[in-house]
């Protein structure tokens, strides 16, 4: 039983002036408790605008959100704000990419992990900065009655995230995302952050959404892996499936321009060419078009569906499926 | 923040020397030299040189510098030339009514421009939105005796609800202990005169509030625009925090500062826009008094009126810096 279920998700960004901005375009996906699920795609593919549709935090102005988003089997889009409300913090937490500029600079540390625990479980401001420190002690931070009382500025990057991944766990949500929660953080605190969340997963049974465009990460992490460009979904499988044989030339690019320790040596890295604004609008073919090495005709003459099982597809002339041995 | 705090109050030493001297060089800079000036053109050569003697003027230029900052430091800022009373007591006979003045422009400034900037910001692009930002370009062109004429010609003359000027109805029976009206009715206990009292102040206090008003609005919608789009604005969004701490914590709190700066920068519009706003409301303040003492070439009262302006912009925003460094840890730092 799944306890997020998208389906059919659609952004519009509609500005005066300007055309409309079909950020994500009928993504579906859906993340069961104690999984983890990636989604995955270069910058500006709608990443983070799933996760704030999921959240809840898009502007209500200007934008369009169509589909379903059911927690728990419980319509989000619907949901009166004030419900909404009493979700987000409690039910479901998100952890941002950028650990600085998430922290308000001229409220302690303290207050904006015990702010969470005030609101969603009443708990009076001593008993929240008790739990509080126990939260930073369990998210690494050192000292953290000292920390509770200092400001982001005092903090290192790594002990931001910590901080703000302390806040989101405040009263354990039963689906967490990370929105790119390692990028701004170098290799080793990466690491460190990823085990914690990965620790986190396994247990508490929390649901994990992972937004990356890292697929080393993905690697390390996630169980099902949703790869997306310009807005939709273009092939999903198993992590074990996808990094074994991806059968999207989108997909297989992404992979080839990763170090692996399992290819051969001296083999060179190849970039997808071009960049993600060589894109075709999915009204007129397949977006990926511009950029694809498999490309055949049909492609840019309409939309591929997304079809297959559990490794599904969205390409008219896919990679040959290799053999996978589990 | 002790430190911090002393620390900028030592900053005020080089402020007010500097300033000292300044202001010292401008009266010997005056055309002819301040006892021709003082005496007129037509003053005779012996005339001159006895008040020169009087006065000092006759000395080496830096033992003037030092007499002068050594009565100052004793609070003795000179003699009126016009009405012959210590400059220091006309000061502060009519420094409370200004201040009451600068205080209710001030409080209208502030209470009416944070809430409006702050929802016209939420509502960008709305309305009020419009109507805010149209409105306080209106109130920033809008000449300060203009709108003064026209306050007291709708309000007092042809509507009558308030008193057309001066600072209390003379014909009530009231004593001031304080020389703050408002506060004098308060502490005597007489509420009819502190009502009086206030309603005087109502009608001045929105035609000097304007400008300080317009501005207020206008950095307020800016800052919290700003503050608006901020990450942390969202993390608190995430955690589903009531509407009214996202509102006071992480946005008013941040927007503040921007805020508070300018308002203590307004201390120096306030006091210039106080001449004006008291003339065309007959308000017995020190703008008043200065006006007169310009069009007399009272140097001393003009010299001990920049001072003590000085004096109080410095610690407006003292208070201001003060006022910062709580609201903001990176400020203590640095
Ligand atoms: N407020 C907005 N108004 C208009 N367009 C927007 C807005 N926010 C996002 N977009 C557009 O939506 C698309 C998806 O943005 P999104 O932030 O989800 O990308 P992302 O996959 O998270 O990328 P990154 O890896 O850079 O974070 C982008 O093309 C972006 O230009
Ligand atoms: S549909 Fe065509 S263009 Fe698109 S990824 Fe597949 S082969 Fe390439
Ligand atoms: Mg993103």
């Amino acid at each position: 039983m799944s306890l997020l279920k998208v389906e059919e998700l659609s952004v519009v960004f509609r500005q005066r002036g300007r055309e409309d901005v079909r950020a994500v375009d009928g993504v579906s996906f859906s993340v069961a408790p104690g999984e983890t699920v990636g989604l995955v795609g270069e910058s500006g593919c709608g990443k983070s605008v799933t996760s704030l549709a999921v959240m809840g935090l898009l502007p209500r102005r200007g934008v369009l959100v169509e589909g379903s988003i059911a927690f728990d089997g419980t319509e989000l889009l619907t949901l009166p704000a004030d419900k909404l409300r009493t979700l987000r913090g409690r039910d479901m937490a998100i952890v941002f990419q950028d650990p600085m500029s998430s922290l308000n600079p001229v409220v302690p540390i303290g207050v904006q992990v015990t702010e969470v625990l005030v609101r969603h479980r009443g708990l009076s401001s001593g008993e929240a900065r008790a739990e509080a420190a126990e939260l930073l002690r369990r998210v690494g931070i050192p000292d953290p009655a000292r920390r509770l009382r200092e400001y982001p500025h005092q903090l290192s990057g790594g002990m931001r995230q910590r901080a703000l991944i302390a806040a989101a766990l405040a009263c354990s949500p039963r689906l967490l995302i990370a929105d790119e929660p390692t990028t701004a953080l170098d290799v080793t605190i990466q690491a460190q952050i990823l085990e914690l969340l990965k620790g986190l997963v396994a247990d508490t049974g929390t649901a994990l959404v992972l937004i990356t465009h890292d697929l080393g990460v993905v690697a390390g992490m996630c169980d099902t892996v949703h790869v997306m460009y310009s807005g939709r979904i273009v092939e999903r499988a198993s992590r074990h499936e996808l990094f074994a044989s991806p059968r999207h030339p989108y997909t297989a690019g992404l992979l080839a321009s990763v170090p692996r320790l399992d290819r051969p040596r001296g083999e060179r890295l190849e970039p997808i060419q071009g960049s993600p604004r060589d894109t075709l609008p999915w009204s007129r073919g397949c977006a990926f078009a511009p950029r694809c090495r498999n490309r055949v005709d049909e492609c840019a003459r309409a939309a591929p569906e997304l079809h297959g099982g559990s490794h599904s597809l969205r390409c008219f002339n896919p990679i040959e499926a290799k053999a996978v041995n589990r | 923040m002790l430190r911090f705090v002393v620390r900028r109050l030592a900053l005020l030493v080089p402020i007010l020397l500097g300033l000292s001297i300044l202001l010292f060089l401008w009266v010997r800079a005056l055309p002819g030299g301040p006892a021709e000036a003082l005496l007129g053109e037509r003053a005779t050569p012996e005339a001159v040189e006895r008040v020169r003697r009087l006065y000092g003027l006759d000395r080496p230029w830096y033992e003037q510098y030092f007499t002068w900052v050594g009565n100052l430091l004793r609070g003795d800022l000179g003699v009126s030339t016009r009405t012959q009373h210590p400059v220091l007591e006309e000061l502060l006979r009519t420094f409370p009514a200004t201040m009451e003045l600068a205080l209710t422009a001030m409080i209208f400034a502030v209470g009416v421009g944070i809430p409006l900037g702050y929802f016209a910001a939420r509502r960008h692009g709305s309305w009020l939105d419009h109507l805010s930002v149209a409105g306080s370009l209106f109130g920033i062109t809008i000449p300060v005796f203009f709108l003064g004429y026209m306050l007291k010609f709708v309000f007092a003359e042809k509507l009558g609800i308030l008193p057309t000027d001066g600072r209390q109805d003379p014909l009530l029976d009231v004593v001031h202990p304080t020389g703050f009206y408002v506060l004098d009715g308060l502490v005597s206990g007489n509420l009819e005169a502190f009502a009086d009292a206030f309603q005087h102040l109502i009608l001045p206090g929105i035609a000097l509030g304007t400008i300080p008003l317009a501005i207020v609005v206008r950095i307020t919608r800016a800052s919290v625009l700003d503050v608006l789009h901020e990450d942390y604005v969202r993390t608190a969004e995430a955690k589903g925090l009531k509407p009214a701490t996202i509102r006071g914590r992480h946005v008013l709190r941040n927007a503040m500062l921007p805020i508070i700066t300018i308002i203590g920068l307004q201390v120096g519009l306030l006091l210039g826009g106080a001449v004006l706003t008291e003339t065309v409301f007959a308000f017995p303040g020190f703008g008043k008094f200065i006006a007169d003492s310009i069009m007399a070439r009272d140097y001393a009262v003009l010299q001990g009126f920049i001072l003590f302006t000085a004096v109080v912009f410095v610690l407006v925003n003292l208070l201001v810096d003060i006022a910062y460094g709580l609201i903001d840890p990176r400020v203590r730092v640095a």
